[in-house]
């Protein structure tokens, strides 16, 4: 094999992206993973998007990331959550096929020019004396691969360790050997390492599970695919059922909560307070009667249950003896019991926004291994680092960075590399200052153009990409030129203030009983225009109010985004910063004076400092 | 620079009493906010001179000729040649707090300006390179100073109850944000149906408070007819000795003899540019006399409604004994009295006196007049404080969110627009009180709600 730009170590969804960006890019990437068998593994529940995380999917799809295709060709029951809620907070979601979804991801990344897989496990990395920078891996075998860049997306399983009960057994994941030899890579590098935890429920045999009278849950008809390529989707669709916990229950599990691993003490580790265990429920809201559990298939063709609402590190005798409670599992055979683990994050604030680390050029991180849950968080992560990788490695000096106002992808990255994290860090739309802007239906529209920009954006999509924004426009330059008065408005059937004031076509559009089957009815000038584009225009007439508002945010957001700090900035030396302050600094590095501001407890004086400093090193570059 | 900012403005002098003070406006609509306030001028003055003008207040009633503020200097500067680089112009009026206060309020009504941030002058001058490096690092300690003054004075200074009052507001104005944001997060988990009907009742509870408060508007009467501050205490504690002694002339009857003062006597004075007026109050005790009788309750009454409260004692019993609060000044006269056992014993925060010995008049005086300035502050519309302009707008700004939230949500629109205007609501708040971040809400979701799958 020749020898490659850049290698990615880990082939969980970060990994995948990340390879595939890399490669899309132009790089000669290659994947390294212990299993090749098991890229693309779903680890955890089954189950991609959700609210907000179906934005970040959308976001990856726009950039021509994998995952939006590979739902689409896998998932069993899709749904679009907050469906009686506005656009803007609606997030596409899908039960897997954990088999075709794996399968879907292996596929895609066999269809990818640039890039080859190789199955090993990576035990140290290269780092070059002198320069300080990472020159490729070492495996286990003993084999040493040299690359321009190296992309680590190891997921949980640095020094992973799992939790039954007062069992502990070291694993990535159940049947999998954790990472050890990486795990001191980094301590030796000197990064800032944490703890964290997750946890998974038992698994279940559907055979044995009394499904009637429960409660059904369809899938949405007709599904709505994830990917903006994608037509239609040919999955077969399948219902989920629901079922509750009940006092029966609750008194089981309190009354072994001692020989819950997270409540004996055995785990050292932060658990995220929006993905609590069972145990965590009935302790902290003890006069709650009764928690829901979603019983989600893992496959078509595949019996296993994911019971999603009661993870637990109770042991495995409790946690039978506790699923009896609950109706429809009276009878239920577990495949495997609910364990925590508990595994090692660098803390992202020693990374820059482009994911590469701060003190080994060359070395990126994605997905967990930042502090992050989830696995669209990860391939978000996965694909901005591949893109960024392959920047570097091509000797271009740029990056590939997306703000606050571009994309949830943004908020993500700038909230870790600026706050850091200390517990598993998962995306809400309450995340998003923009919320309003950052939707699912466009994401195309917000960044497909910057991907083309940079060349990662293959032709086909460009070519779907750019018919929709001509079309779009076109549609949206007929509404702009309509200029009617109140009077002509009310003649036409509208009714509508009679202020005297002229109206355009998205003004008109923006009131609630107004649609623009109604517009075009009155406007023969508006027919002829595609569904989703009318769609799209509804939707931008819907919030355009609210969007003009925060125009003048995003423009003072993007002017303090344009000011750069220089890397090597020594905050010592700037007088009248604080120490405080100046410690704060000098562990995120900020890059930007927009960054810095969102640091806590960096004040308005500090930055007036850094905008002197600023201002130092143009007039120099000038002088 | 291609964006247009806003137009801001801000007392430029020192705060407190001086001959002259320099109001700078600054930004594209600071020559529209000029001819606001001087109507009078037919033409802009030309740029770098300085004229002589009349200033007028911008809200009037229909009826009634505009009220005159000030007989000011203003100066224009054309940008890009300014401190700011911007259009500026400079009032320069009399330095009293009733000027300041009326130019405050009647800039604030004026369309597209609003009071500036810390180190937003010096910002803009940056960049737009008017500002040389030496300039910029000094006035970063400078922005330090005024926000850490900011920080720790505003909350402080402002009184314990209005402080407490603004973290009430924010506490639950952060409780109804989780509930709209917990309905629009986690929709799919097991939380109740109607979180953002019941955010928006507490919501507009809140609005109706915040409202109220803004409104409390009697500041003018009190700037034009001076602050009332009561002198109470038991009989012959000193009440009038004090009074003559703040008078510096004999207005109140003097004697040994408990119960003199039967009626009320009132004394203007002026307290480092606010009108004020001293009241002498019957001493307060159980009497037989129909006469003492009728004094004490009228002192009772006047006590009760003054904005300031001087409340003398003799004793170290008596200082403990008395309320301690923002509004009240604790007072123990004859100090020359007591032995050092005693003084050693003064509880902390009341004021040592001795009339006879005049010994702690002048630095009573001043304790006055800073408790006075911080009521006026805190009570009037944009008031001379810049912080306190900051607040007031930041309220105003708060309602005005809120308001819109209401009226999207009456007409039927979805929860994130009524969301994106009460997290406007809450930024605005948050200038006040500290920033509503997301882990905080965040926190108040998960600790309200059972979440999780």
């Amino acid at each position: 094999m020749l020898k490659p730009d850049v290698i990615v170590v880990g082939g969980g969804h970060a990994g995948a992206e990340a390879a595939a960006a890399s490669a899309r890019m132009g790089a000669r990437t290659l994947l390294v993973t212990h299993r090749l068998e098991t890229i693309g593994e779903m680890s955890c529940n089954p189950a991609i998007g959700g609210l907000a995380k179906g934005q970040l999917v959308r976001e990856i799809d726009a950039l021509d990331g994998i995952m939006g295709t590979a739902i689409d060709r896998s998932g069993i029951q899709f749904r679009m959550l907050n469906r009686s809620k506005g656009p803007a907070v609606r997030g596409p979601r899908a039960q897997a096929d954990r088999k075709l979804y794996r399968n879907a991801i292996q596929d895609l990344l066999s269809e990818i020019e640039n890039l080859e897989l190789l199955a090993d496990s990576v035990e140290d990395l290269l780092i070059d004396e002198k320069s300080g920078r990472v020159t490729g891996i070492q495996t286990v075998s003993g084999n040493e691969i040299t690359a321009g860049a190296v992309i680590i997306t190891t997921g949980t399983f640095l020094r992973g360790l799992i939790h039954i009960g007062d069992q502990k057994i070291p694993a990535g994941r159940v049947g999998d050997k954790p990472s050890i030899g990486l795990a001191y890579t980094f301590k030796r590098l000197g990064f800032p390492l944490g703890r964290l935890k997750t946890g998974t429920p038992p698994r279940l045999d559907g055979r044995t599970i009394g499904w009637g009278g429960l409660d059904a849950q369809p899938a949405d008809d007709p599904p709505i695919p994830f990917s903006y390529l994608t037509d239609k989707i040919t999955v077969p669709q399948i219902a989920c059922h629901m079922t509750f916990t009940n006092p029966k229950t609750h008194t089981i599990i309190e009354a072994n909560l001692h020989r819950s691993a997270m409540y004996s003490g055995q785990i050292e580790g932060v658990g995220p307070r929006y993905c609590p265990s069972v145990e965590d429920k009935i302790v902290r809201f003890a006069d709650k009667e009764r928690h829901q559990i979603f019983l989600e298939p893992e496959g078509l063709d595949d019996d296993t249950v994911y019971p999603n609402g009661i993870s637990t590190s109770l042991p495995k005798d409790v946690q039978l003896e506790f699923l009896k409670t609950i109706p429809g599992l009276e009878k239920a055979i577990m495949l495997q019991p609910g364990y925590a683990i508990e595994y090692d994050y660098v803390d992202p604030r020693a990374l820059k926004r482009s994911l590469e680390t701060q003190e080994v050029p060359g070395l990126y991180l994605a997905g967990q291994i930042n502090g992050t849950t989830g696995y669209e968080e990860a391939a978000a992560q996965g694909l901005m680092a591949g893109v960024n990788a392959a920047l570097a490695v091509s000797g271009s000096n740029k990056t590939f960075e997306l703000d606050r106002a571009d994309a949830y992808i943004g908020v993500m990255i700038d909230d870790l590399v600026t706050l850091g994290t200390a517990e598993p860090y998962r995306m809400f739309t309450s995340r998003a200052e923009y919320r309003l802007l950052l939707r699912a239906d466009n994401a195309d529209l917000r960044i497909t153009q910057r991907g083309v920009d940079i060349g990662l954006v293959g032709s086909g999509r460009h070519k779907v990409f750019a018919e929709k924004s001509i079309a779009l426009n076109a549609a949206r330059d007929a509404l702009l030129s309509l200029n009617e008065t109140p009077n002509s408005l009310r003649n036409h059937g509208f009714e509508i203030n009679q202020d005297g004031i002229r109206r355009n076509g998205i003004e008109i559009l923006s009131y609630q009983n107004v649609d623009y089957a109604k517009m075009s009815h009155a406007w023969p000038q508006l027919n002829g225009i595609r569904p989703d584009i009318i769609e799209q225009l509804e939707i931008e007439a819907t919030y355009s109010s609210y969007l003009e508002r925060q125009d003048a945010d995003i423009k003072a957001l993007r002017r303090d985004e344009n000011l750069r700090l220089p890397a090597d900035l020594e905050y010592n030396g700037i007088p009248s910063l604080s120490n405080e302050v100046c410690d704060k600094l000098s562990r995120v590095r900020p890059e930007t004076i927009g960054q810095a501001a969102r640091i806590s407890g960096v004040t308005p004086a500090a930055i007036t400092a850094l905008l002197a400093y600023v201002k130092r090193q143009d007039s120099r570059l000038t002088a | 620079m291609s964006i247009s900012y806003p137009t801001i403005y801000a007392l430029a002098t020192a705060q407190g009493r001086a001959g002259i003070a320099v109001i700078r406006i600054s930004g594209p609509a600071a020559e529209r906010a000029l001819m606001k306030l001087a109507p009078n001028l037919v033409a802009l003055p030309a740029p770098r001179y300085a004229q002589r003008l009349s200033l007028f207040e911008t809200e009037s009633n229909f009826d009634q000729s505009p009220v005159q503020i000030d007989d000011a200097l203003a100066v224009r500067f054309n940008g890009p040649n300014s401190f700011t680089g911007e259009d500026v112009v400079e009032l320069h009026v009399h330095g009293g707090h009733a000027v300041i206060s009326a130019l405050m309020t009647s800039l604030s009504s004026i369309e597209g300006l609003r009071p500036a941030e810390p180190g937003e002058f010096s910002r803009r001058a940056f960049e737009n390179g008017k500002m040389d490096l030496t300039a910029v690092e000094a006035i970063a300690d400078l922005v330090d100073a005024e926000t850490s003054a900011q920080r720790q004075q505003a909350l402080t200074q402002m009184g314990g109850a209005l402080a407490k009052t603004y973290y009430g507001w924010r506490e639950r104005l952060v409780k109804a944000m989780a509930f709209a944001e917990a309905s629009i997060d986690f929709s799919e988990e097991d939380i109740p149906e109607d979180l953002s009907r019941q955010s928006l009742d507490a919501l507009k509870v809140l609005a109706q408070e915040i409202r109220e408060h803004l409104s409390d508007s009697n500041i003018g009467e009190r700037i034009r007819d001076g602050f009332r501050i009561a002198l109470t205490g038991a009989p012959n504690v000193g009440k009038s000795s004090l009074l003559n002694a703040l008078a510096k002339r004999d207005v109140a009857i003097v004697s040994d003899i408990a119960g003199t003062t039967r009626d009320v006597i009132e004394v203007p004075m002026d307290l480092s540019g606010y009108a004020a007026v001293i009241i002498d109050t019957a001493g307060i005790r159980e009497s037989e006399d129909v006469i003492e009788r009728e004094g004490v309750r009228r002192a009772l009454e006047q006590a009760a409604s003054a904005d300031l409260r001087l409340h003398l004692v003799d004793s170290v019993e008596a200082a403990e004994m008395a309320e301690h609060n923002p509004d009240t000044i604790v007072v123990m006269n004859k100090c020359d009295l007591l032995s050092n056992n005693d003084l050693g014993k003064a509880l902390l925060g009341v004021h040592l006196l001795s009339i006879k010995m005049n010994d702690g008049l002048e630095s009573l005086i001043v304790e006055m007049s800073e408790r006075i300035s911080n009521q006026a502050a805190y009570r009037s519309k944009s008031s001379a404080p810049l912080t306190r302009a900051r607040h007031r707008h930041a309220l105003e700004e708060c309602v005005d969110a809120l308001d819109r939230a209401f009226v999207s949500a009456d007409a039927g629109a979805d929860v994130e627009m009524m969301a994106e205007d009460v997290r406007v609501a809450a930024q605005a708040l948050g200038r006040i009180t500290g920033c509503v971040d997301v882990e905080e809400l965040l926190d108040r979701i998960f600790s309200d709600f059972c979440i999780g799958k």
